[in-house]
């Protein structure tokens, strides 16, 4: 699976409701980057409501928007966190 | 290590974890599931995480902690459906003396809010649902 242009897109909480999915498989995007990623995602029905840079992990490691992104990749896009 | 934990919390098990004969100060947190919330009833809690990153992330805490102040800690975050009452979340800090068992137990628990990627959903009486943003 390593070689497809795929990443796996997670989804949570409130931020899963709006795209209505908490699971997507997305192309490898151009540029292949975090940001481009949420661009995207903010494209999609009910994503608008998604802020322009939520907080975003790749692979489960904290990631900043000019992270890039590869095949095979988990980027999950975190509501804020509310645990306790 | 499982943090994470759909079963009951058990502080007292996480007390005897963090207790030896050379700590004489254990200092506890146990957070539980409140009725209101800004001025709504609440009937119940569900809470979910991102498991990968959230066990990752309570062991760097507690290694953060256990680096700072000679203690010994234990933590555990229930998930999935909660009732009024419940514990949802527990945090032992054990060391020589109350000090840096305070210290140590306070930091974990305001680093697990801020940090630990759990969510949670709350049922309200008059039927609605709503996410929990922090404030």
């Amino acid at each position: 699976m390593a070689d497809t242009p795929f990443l796996r897109v997670l989804l949570f909480a409130r931020y899963a409701d709006l795209l209505g999915t908490d699971l997507l498989r997305l192309p490898v995007p151009e540029p292949p980057t975090v940001a481009r990623v949420i661009e995207l995602l903010r494209q999609r029905p009910g994503g608008a409501q998604l802020p322009a840079m939520p907080l975003v992990a790749v692979n489960a490691r904290q990631a900043r928007g000019s992270d890039p992104v590869q095949a095979g990749d988990e980027v999950a896009v975190l509501p804020p966190m509310a645990g306790g | 290590m499982d943090f994470l934990t759909e079963a009951p919390l058990d502080l007292a098990e996480l007390v005897a974890e963090v207790s030896d004969t050379d700590r004489g100060g254990v200092a506890t947190f146990l957070g539980l599931v409140r009725d209101h919330h800004e001025g709504r009833r609440v009937l119940r809690l569900e809470y979910s995480a991102y498991g990968p990153m959230a066990e990752a992330e309570c062991a760097t805490i507690v290694a953060e902690a256990e680096a700072r102040w000679p203690v010994r800690i234990a933590v555990r975050h229930r998930l999935g459906m909660l009732a009024i009452g419940d514990a949802a979340v527990a945090v032992a800090a054990g060391g020589a003396h109350r000090d840096e068992a305070f210290a140590a137990c306070r930091q974990v628990i305001e680093e697990l809010k801020r940090r630990v990627p759990i969510w949670k959903k709350e049922f309200y009486a008059d039927g609605s649902v709503g996410w929990v943003e922090p404030t």
